[in-house]
């Protein structure tokens, strides 16, 4: 069945329309590349049970005459999002058997959309890290390896758990979230397309929160094409989140005319990173020339801020994590401690949080503490949300100019060794995100596109951003790079 | 607006071994908004539940929950601070106050620190005829409230009921204008009322709707004019606040104690410690809440679930015009309208449904009547039987009508006060119950002439003694009345008696 798994979504659809193949074709060959999967530890928890019902009942809507977008199509969800009745953790201990009793507003959508669950899908513990090795469910590995090395790679994170599954081919589509780059960035180390939408294209509700003015849910799919499809189904506004945008959903799809004649490219000189490899910087300028060919102007821009972006935003992400993880705390559901004789209230809050959150949370958690603290709040809170002002200022000011979208590398390297980095200073891993943290703090459209592989024979990922809530523009100029890259490579499967 | 015209009272004064006290207060009050659904999910208010039925999963912070808010609110809390003639902020904003409770689920009050929806207003405070306090209103913020940890239901657990959780809450933070126990409590009661009247709040102090953090300080007299010259705290002396008080007469007493421990400190050349304490009605005691390592820091930061709450004047302007008539404005139109004075205008316009029924009583009589009516004969009988206006046996049709039967020289004052006696007991329509049992008064001057005739032929003695006494007069007066059975013209019972007198 590996033709069945190795179908994008839009081929699925059509291969569905056409009444070539069933949901429950489509669905059994997903779960069957699952269990194949345990080596890659990305479906942390399948739901095949529920996936058949739903293909099931897929097939019996396409057979009534309803067949609406995602209509049979197999996804996978992050871990992240709150799906009613199979346990939500975010990857954390401290959700330690936690099955909400709600389905996420995003989900919800999927499902309406018609499209299949197949399970829960590993990831960085609340979506903090670079890499997948914050999970309480163990590392994520990347379907890829180095050309003659079988050195377990990450797939990036937070979401690195969806990138290699979509990647692995164990599902066509999946959901991701994004706060500082957790869609873009693995996306770009497995050869995926990740898209980020603008803040507030799709409702937080129901997706467990990290930072609250930088979380954003987004498709992971293996063509900007797909990306667009899914785009489609999770979008919306919902009222149930207030910062959710009542702007109407386009086809995105419809959008993708792959003409982008006449439309102007920036190029920000100030993502040229010092330490970067050749080779990105080789792929970027490669980027650049293909979207050139295909008749966009290229212009070289300026958005001078943005090497104040990282601190800012690990600044402001931490601190807002800080107020948004005080909930667990042992009192209404998942991990609480088992307490000794005469302790008192304090001793279950940090008994319960010392064994409920990994390290990596407890750093963040320190620092957004720390960062709104009495003394500290003005020199570090307040500043980080100036300069995040002026961040989006420099983005504003670049399509004020003519811009239609910007174009940078995705990461500043490819997927690296999981274990690598594990001595490191947790700067070097906050560097991933050098090229996507921008992005969230101005509220933009992002996109990695897979564009090439390295001298390993690691895929690497050019990013575009987009004009706030032009999303369908953005996916149009991705998918004329696409077709011009040409980007086909797929792992060598050996899990 | 009509407004009546009050000099400044004097501010409480406690002598101390070194010289003269002043007391110098700021209150912060917690009003629970009257809303049918909480401030930021669509549970429901209502008090006295089964613990935990009212909540959401907002409410129980489940993970990915999110505030929505409730615009009725936010529309309460303007009406609130259009009736302390307050500013109201087109743009606010909400900010969260992270501290770890059990009865707090999410870690953090939302709550409006840096942006509040009502900036600056002033309550005028009733202290007797005459006499009132100007406090200024420093802002209103709409908060959350916190749900209910209980510790007594079991000896090692403790339980938390979550049905407050959520609820809104106007916080409004007066200026430390307020200068005596007295002012504390009349300055509550005052807002309590202006809030009753708006329907923003129900201002039940027993079931906590009703709160207040009173901030105390003293100061030597003449600091407190050196203040208001300068704007420098530091002249009202450090202070301390007592949380959490929900009763005018715990109130009264803790300030009362606040001050004169802090007085004891200073005269005995030590130094008041800003801080936060409780007060202890068991032992009338205040006692500091928690030590200096455990201060709270709270920090503040905006509510990154919540936009900028922004209102257009249009709506606050609609708002303003559907206001009702406040109690100054009312009392003040009482005094002028009806000619009652101020104390009883204070006394008919507490509430507002006292006000109204007298203004149907009042309506096309006598206002001065129809004041001693219903505040003695009606408020009177109420308050004794416990009962509110909206219970009263008598409507104000009723007490209207026999007020009609006094104007027309029907009954007597006396014989009215039966027949209130008739209404409250059985009910019925007044001119009615008059007529039919016959207890019209007699004003034929032929029947009242033969009455007193019989009463002088049957007492001669009383005759001759009244001929020397004219007080007298009254005794013949009272057996004509008891002999008609009350139903006699008092009036015109006296002038013949008078007359046949000789007197």
């Amino acid at each position: 069945m590996s033709e069945l798994t190795d179908l994008t979504i839009a081929e699925a659809r059509d291969a569905l329309a056409r009444g070539d193949v069933t949901s429950a074709e489509l669905t059994e060959a997903s779960l069957g590349a699952i269990e194949g999967a345990g080596a890659l530890n990305v479906f942390i928890r399948p739901t095949p049970e529920r996936a058949m019902e739903q293909a099931r009942a897929a097939d019996a809507r396409r057979a009534a005459g309803d067949a609406p977008a995602m209509c049979g199509i197999p996804v996978g969800v992050k871990d992240l999002f709150c799906t009613r009745g199979v346990e939500s953790q975010a990857a954390s201990f401290i959700l330690d058997g936690f099955r909400p009793e709600y389905e996420s507003t995003v989900t919800q959508n999927l499902w309406d959309a018609g499209a299949v669950m197949l399970g829960k899908l590993n990831m960085d513990e609340f979506a903090m890290g670079s890499s997948n090795e914050t999970s309480t469910y163990g590392d994520a590995v990347n379907p890829w390896r180095r050309t003659g090395d079988n050195t377990p790679l990450t797939p990036g994170g937070s979401s690195g758990g969806s990138a290699a599954a979509v990647a692995a081919r164990l599902c066509a589509g999946a959901t991701g979230t994004d706060t500082g780059g957790s869609i873009r960035q693995p996306a770009a180390f497995t050869g995926t397309v990740g898209l980020k939408p603008t803040y507030g294209r799709c409702s937080r509700w129901g997706i467990v929160a990290f930072a609250s003015s930088l979380d954003q849910a987004g498709p992971m799919t293996r063509s900007v094409r797909d990306a667009a499809i899914m785009l489609g189904a999770m979008a919306g506004h919902d009222s149930k989140d207030s910062t959710s945008a009542d702007i109407p959903v386009p086809d995105f799809e419809a959008m993708l005319t792959g003409d982008i004649r006449g439309k102007k490219i920036g190029v920000p000189r100030e993502y040229r990173m010092e330490g970067m490899p050749a080779e990105i910087e080789t792929l970027w300028h490669k980027g650049a020339e293909m979207l050139r060919d295909a008749g966009a102007e290229i212009v070289d821009i300026s958005l001078p801020h943005t090497k104040y972006a990282l601190p800012a935003y690990y600044v402001i992400a931490p601190a807002e994590a800080s107020s948004n993880l005080a909930r667990y705390d042992g009192v209404r559901y998942g991990h609480r401690a088992t307490l000794a004789q005469g302790d008192g209230i304090t001793e279950m809050y940090e008994k319960t949080r010392a064994e409920g959150f990994g390290k990596e949370v407890q750093r963040r958690v320190m620092i957004g503490t720390y960062v709104l603290s009495a003394g500290f709040y003005d020199a570090y809170y307040n500043k980080a949300r100036k300069v995040r002002t002026l961040i989006k200022r420099d983005f504003e000011q670049a399509f004020a100019a003519g811009v239609d979208a910007i174009l940078t590398p995705a990461t500043p390297s490819p997927a690296f060794a999981l274990g690598e980095m594990s001595e490191a200073d947790p700067v070097q891993m906050y560097l991933n995100d050098v090229f996507t943290v921008p992005t969230n703090l101005a509220g933009l459209p992002g996109i990695s596109v897979p564009a090439g592989l390295d001298s390993g024979g690691l895929p690497l990922g050019l990013q575009l951003i987009g004009h706030p809530w032009e999303e369908g523009d953005l996916l149009n100029t991705a998918h004329a790079l696409e077709s011009a890259a040409g980007f086909v490579s797929k792992p060598e499967k050996w899990w | 607006m009509l407004d009546l015209t009050y000099d400044a009272p004097a501010p409480k004064v406690i002598p101390g071994a070194t010289g003269d006290w002043e007391l110098v207060i700021g209150m912060e009050v917690h009003a629970q908004v009257r809303s049918n659904a909480k401030l930021f999910s669509g549970a429901s208010t209502e008090f006295g539940a089964e613990p935990n039925s009212h909540v959401s999963f907002m409410d129980a912070a489940m993970p990915g929950m999110l505030p929505v808010i409730n615009e009725f609110c936010v529309e309460q809390a303007v009406r609130t601070g259009l009736g302390l003639r307050a500013e109201i902020n087109l743009k606010s904003a909400f900010d969260r106050k992270n501290y770890f409770y059990p009865d707090l689920p999410k870690g953090y009050q939302t709550s409006q620190l840096y942006h509040p929806l009502v900036g600056e207003g002033e309550v005028l405070v009733d202290m007797g005829p005459g006499l009132a306090r100007r406090v200024r209103i420093e802002r209103i913020h709409v908060e959350e409230d916190a749900g209910k940890s209980i510790h007594d239901m079991d000896p090692a657990m403790s339980f938390v009921d979550l049905n407050r959780t959520g609820v809104a809450l106007m916080e409004i933070v007066s200026r430390p204008d307020i200068r005596g126990p007295e002012e504390a409590a009349a300055y509550i009661a005052k807002l309590r009322q202006i809030m009753r009247y708006l329907g923003t709040c129900e201002g039940n102090m027993q079931s906590g709707n009703l709160r207040a953090d009173v901030n105390v300080s003293v100061c030597r007299p003449g600091d407190y004019e050196r203040y208001q010259d300068s704007q420098d705290f530091a002249h009202l002396g450090t202070r301390c606040e007592i949380k959490n008080m929900n009763s005018m007469r715990f109130i009264q007493q803790a300030i009362e104690y606040e001050a004169r421990r802090q007085i004891g400190i200073l005269e005995d050349g030590g130094k008041v410690t800003q801080e936060t304490r409780l007060y202890n009605p068991d032992k009338g005691e205040t006692r500091s809440m928690r030590g200096k390592e455990e201060a709270h820091d709270y920090r503040y930061f905006p509510c990154p679930d919540l936009l900028p709450l922004e209102i257009e004047q249009g709506w606050v302007d609609a708002i303003r015009d559907s206001l009702p008539e406040l109690p100054d404005a009312k009392k003040a139109r009482f005094v002028t309208d009806y000619g009652v004075t101020e104390y009883d205008a204070g006394v008919l316009t507490a509430e507002v449904e006292n006000a109204a029924f007298f203004e149907a009583v009042a309506e096309g009589r006598d206002g001065k009547q129809a004041a001693n009516w219903v505040i003695n004969e009606l408020f009177g009988r109420l308050n004794k039987e416990g009962l509110g206006i909206g219970e009263s046996p008598v409507s104000a049709a009723q007490l209207g009508g026999v007020l009609d039967l006094i104007a027309e020289d029907a009954i007597s004052g006396k014989i009215a006060k039966e027949l209130f006696e008739i209404l409250w007991e059985e009910g019925g329509d007044p001119a009615e119950i008059v007529e039919a049992r016959g207890m019209k008064q007699v004003t034929d001057t032929a029947a009242i002439e033969a009455a007193v005739d019989e009463i002088i032929a049957a007492n001669p003695a009383q005759v001759e003694k009244a001929k020397e006494n004219p007080k007298l007069v009254g005794w013949f007066v009272g057996q004509v009345m008891k002999a008609t059975g009350g139903k006699a013209n008092p009036k015109a019972v006296n002038q013949i008696v008078a007359q046949k007198l000789g007197q």
